[in-house]
């Protein structure tokens, strides 16, 4: 009886989890067939995961505001040019010319979401086609501006008054591809763990005296003995980054994978072993025992994993961009801290039903166009990321399939139209990046022509978007049969609905 | 008179209105810069013909309710198999057919029969498999109502990369169709040169006026496109027709009537893959080439945009508006071209112009149809 009902549940989550498993395979099958070493698709795929992360995690927040997978997203990357353009003429490079460039495409993002969000509220329930469409249409602009208006009829010249580097010879229209190696190339990428730490600590100290200076100025009793601790304890860990050992260690623009697992092994065993010492011997209160313990062996054998030879290879040969990770991480907290926000819950109700969220007093309109411009301006920041680490800007070709191997990679996930979470986003980058670094390579294994693994990708991720795209309306269709009367309009009887 | 203005733009769509204004402007603008408005004008007639029945494949879609069929691409890819086929078999270089070909039409005119016999066997070939992909293609389509235009846009990018990877393997031989050099799969861009190129253009095609500037009418184009309009139009005021129509204007009250609304959108669909099948080599033959790969990726949209702009929404569209529309449409790309390369010259601003007219006035008509107030 109980085996019969395991059963039926493992046959649940394998259909629930149909599209993960056979690209999970699909992966595998690929890897092994194009026969590269763990260590080369290794450090490709955190390279990828890294590059392209941030722009999947921007798809979220439409997903759950209703507006289905985000195609608008382009004109976000769109923005995202327009401003790296700009401030690549100014010869503006390294982090600050990095975060001049997001502090110009914010409000450009932020004006295009607005714009992209009215126009979804004039075509709901066709979102999707509409983004698409809008997509080609912005695309459009965005080479008109670039060809014609700058040079033709915004001037960028150099001091002396001849057309910029930048240009075409002409001096009208902006060259197919920029160099960004003398400018932003790996600006965030290779932010070092000692400037995070350091700006940590500026934050940190920041933050608690304004908070306790706030706190006295409106009267309100301060904590004195909470703020001592934070800001003591923020110093002792910028202190410890003056000990030799550990500034070379932190000085360092990447890290290593090895010391990355380390690391999280050790702050896992920590933690765990602090929460089991607090709870369990200090308070006395109720605690999974079982739960902390199966952690800490967890950890432990993913240490002793590290010493198998092939991990090993692996492990020392990839290198993380330690800025950029935390970046996707921190996008991560923010989509999950934005539904616990009031703005947030409202969105999953306009998401789940329009008409219940305006019976409830939401402003449904107002509510979309904030989601819109929420995504807009996180995809600019994922174009930004993104083309950081890629170090060229194709002028004209950057853009075009951002939407198109997001919404796929999100898709590979798990996603689907209407439901998206952060582990399917960075589930489905894995996945999908994997079988983009491996296909052309079994492709020219197997058939002996890369172009047809080539092509086999490309496939997929139209492929898997057809896919998902079909089986939602095949999922919904059964409501919607009821409405047509009502959208038909020209309905002489209410029995032809029956 | 104001007033008469008004019910003129209402009636008559603004959009429209705006795209005959700039039709107009262009060719003031063409005059204004002594070009060769003749020739110019030869051109927009050819592309009219070319791009006609692609655009016709929209109004069996539209109709019977599946709305604008972005997913052509479908049928496209059967055409492209049908004129792969002639090729590969050289039924232009037919001896039976171009000794048939002498005797009836004479030493100079010879090889039209068998152009046209290739061209026609090609199309018969293109409407064989389209029948199959469009039934098929029907099926799935009748499982998404409500979201017809989304899932066709993606399955009609999806079948263009599938057809990528078929085109890399497929072993034809010829060596007009696969790479020289002893390259893998098919070309990019196939010369119809030495097969049926331009065969429907030049057939009974005559000029006004003196060689080199003249109005060239590519008669056999036009005789085809419009008898292929023709027979549309006879379909659709068939019993088929109009119950097909019926059952895209309100599935409801159709079925209520005993109209099968799930088979006359099968037949609605498959009926625009066939003429996707057909409208792809009407256009290769006109053009000269055949484009595989992702040559035809786009096709969905500018064939979409044409009947748009011609005034079809999306929930009705006449054989009117495709006359209406592709001729505005393809007019103002013919006349774009040359009146951009005057202002700036080797530019590409006439793509721009095609990226932002034809994706505008489909966002326009999303807007227009879509609808969907604050309240949910």
């Amino acid at each position: 009886m109980d085996k019969n009902k395991n059963l039926h549940k493992l046959t649940a989550w394998i259909f629930e989890q149909k599209v993960v498993l056979i690209f999970v395979f699909l992966s595998i099958g690929a890897l092994i067939a194009s026969k590269q070493s763990m260590a080369f698709v290794a450090g490709e795929l955190f390279t990828r995961v890294a590059r392209n992360s941030f722009l999947v995690l921007s798809l979220i927040i439409p997903v759950l505001a209703g507006l289905g997978l985000n195609f608008g997203i382009v004109v976000g990357a769109m923005a995202a040019q327009i401003a790296l353009f700009l401030t690549t003429f100014w010869g503006l490079s390294g982090i600050g010319g990095f975060l001049v460039t997001v502090a110009l495409a914010t409000p450009l993002a932020v004006f295009f979401g607005f714009l992209v969000g009215s126009l979804f509220n004039k075509i709901k329930g066709a979102e999707m086609i509409g983004g698409l469409v809008l997509g080609y249409f912005a695309d459009g602009l965005y080479q008109l501006l670039f060809l014609f208006i700058f040079g033709g009829v915004i001037p960028f010249r150099n001091p002396d008054g001849s057309p910029s580097s930048l240009m075409t010879p002409t001096g009208v229209g902006v060259k197919n591809t920029l160099d960004l190696t003398p400018t932003v190339k790996y600006a965030l990428d290779t932010v070092s763990m000692l400037s995070i730490v350091e700006i940590a600590f500026y934050i940190v100290i920041a933050a608690t005296v304004l908070s306790a200076v706030f706190r006295l100025v409106k009267k309100q009793a301060v904590d004195w003995k909470k703020t001592g601790l934070t800001i003591l304890g923020a110093a002792v860990v910028y202190a410890l980054t003056f000990i030799p050992a550990i500034e070379t260690f932190l000085a360092a623009d990447r890290l290593m994978l090895l010391r990355a697992v380390e690391i999280a092994v050790l702050v896992t065993v920590l933690w765990q072993a602090g929460r089991f010492v607090w709870f369990a011997l200090v308070k006395k209160a109720e605690f999974d025992k079982k739960r902390c313990l199966a952690v800490i062996l967890a950890a432990g054998i993913l240490y002793a994993l590290t010493y198998v030879d092939a991990i090993y290879r692996v492990l020392i040969a990839v290198r993380l961009p330690v800025m950029t990770y935390l970046c996707i991480g921190a996008l991560c907290l923010f989509n999950q801290a934005l539904m616990r926000t009031r703005l947030g819950q409202n969105m999953r109700t306009v998401g789940q039903s329009r008409v219940v969220a305006n019976a409830a007093g939401i402003d449904v309109d107002r509510t979309r166009i904030i989601a819109m411009i929420f995504s807009t301006v996180l995809a600019s920041w994922g174009q930004l990321i993104y083309l950081q680490n890629i170090g060229t800007l194709a002028t004209y070709g950057a853009h075009t399939q951002v939407g198109q191997f997001a919404i796929a990679s999100l898709l590979v996930g798990g996603a689907s139209v209407q439901k998206a979470t952060n582990k399917q986003a960075i589930l489905g980058v894995v996945l999908f990046h994997t079988l983009f670094i491996v296909a052309p390579l079994a492709g020219k294994e197997l058939f002996g022509n890369a172009m047809i693994g080539e092509y086999f990708r490309v496939f997929i991720s139209y492929g898997v978007i057809a896919m998902a795209l079909a089986m939602h309306a095949w999922k919904k269709k059964a409501p919607k049969a009821s409405l047509q009367v009502v959208e038909g309009g020209t309905s002489p009887s209410p029995k032809a609905s029956a | 008179m104001a007033e008469n203005a008004k019910k003129f733009v209402a009636r008559f769509g603004l959009p429209r209105v705006i795209i005959v204004g700039f039709f107009l402007l262009l060719v003031v603008c063409a005059g204004a810069f002594q070009m060769d408005l003749l020739q110019i004008f030869s051109d927009c007639i050819r592309r009219w013909g070319m791009y006609g029945i692609l655009a016709l494949a929209m109004v069996p879609a539209i109709q019977c309710g599946i709305g604008p069929n972005f997913g052509i691409t479908m049928g496209i890819v059967g055409g492209l198999l049908g004129g792969l086929i002639v090729i590969e078999y050289r039924v232009t270089e037919n001896a039976a057919l171009l000794a048939l070909g002498t005797q009836l039409l004479g030493e100079e005119n010879g090889p039209f029969l068998a152009k046209w016999a290739a061209v026609l066997l090609a199309i018969l070939i293109g409407v064989i498999l389209a029948t199959g992909i469009g039934w098929l293609y029907g099926l799935l389509l009748n499982r998404v109502k409500g979201s017809e235009m989304t899932v066709t846009t993606y399955v009609g990018f999806s079948i263009i990369a599938f057809m990528n990877i078929i085109w890399t393997v497929i072993p034809f031989k010829s060596g007009e169709l696969i790479f020289p050099n002893a390259g893998q799969g098919m070309r990019n861009t196939i010369s119809l040169a030495s097969s049926f190129s331009e065969v429907m253009n030049k057939t009974l095609a005559f000029r006004i006026g003196p060689e080199g500037h003249c109005l060239t009418i590519p008669t056999g184009l036009l005789l085809f496109f419009f008898l292929v309009c023709f027979l549309v139009w006879l379909f659709m005021r068939s019993k088929t027709g109009v119950a097909m129509s019926a059952a895209g204007a309100n599935p409801a009250f159709a079925r209520a009537s005993g109209i099968n609304v799930n088979r006359m959108r099968l037949i609605g669909t498959t009926l625009s893959t066939v003429l996707a099948a057909v409208g792809i080599l009407v256009y290769a033959q006109g053009f000269g080439f055949m484009q595989l790969y992702n040559g035809p990726m786009m096709m969905g949209f500018t064939s979409v945009a044409a009947v748009l702009i011609g005034g079809a929404s999306p929930n009705r569209a006449a054989i009117f508006h495709v006359l209406l529309g592709t001729f505005l449409f393809q007019g103002i790309m013919a006349l774009g071209l040359p009146v951009a390369n005057q202002f700036i010259p080797e530019s590409n601003l006439s793509e721009v112009m095609r990226l932002i007219i034809s994706n505008g006035i489909i966002i326009y008509s999303l807007t227009q149809t879509q609808g969907g107030g604050s309240r949910g």
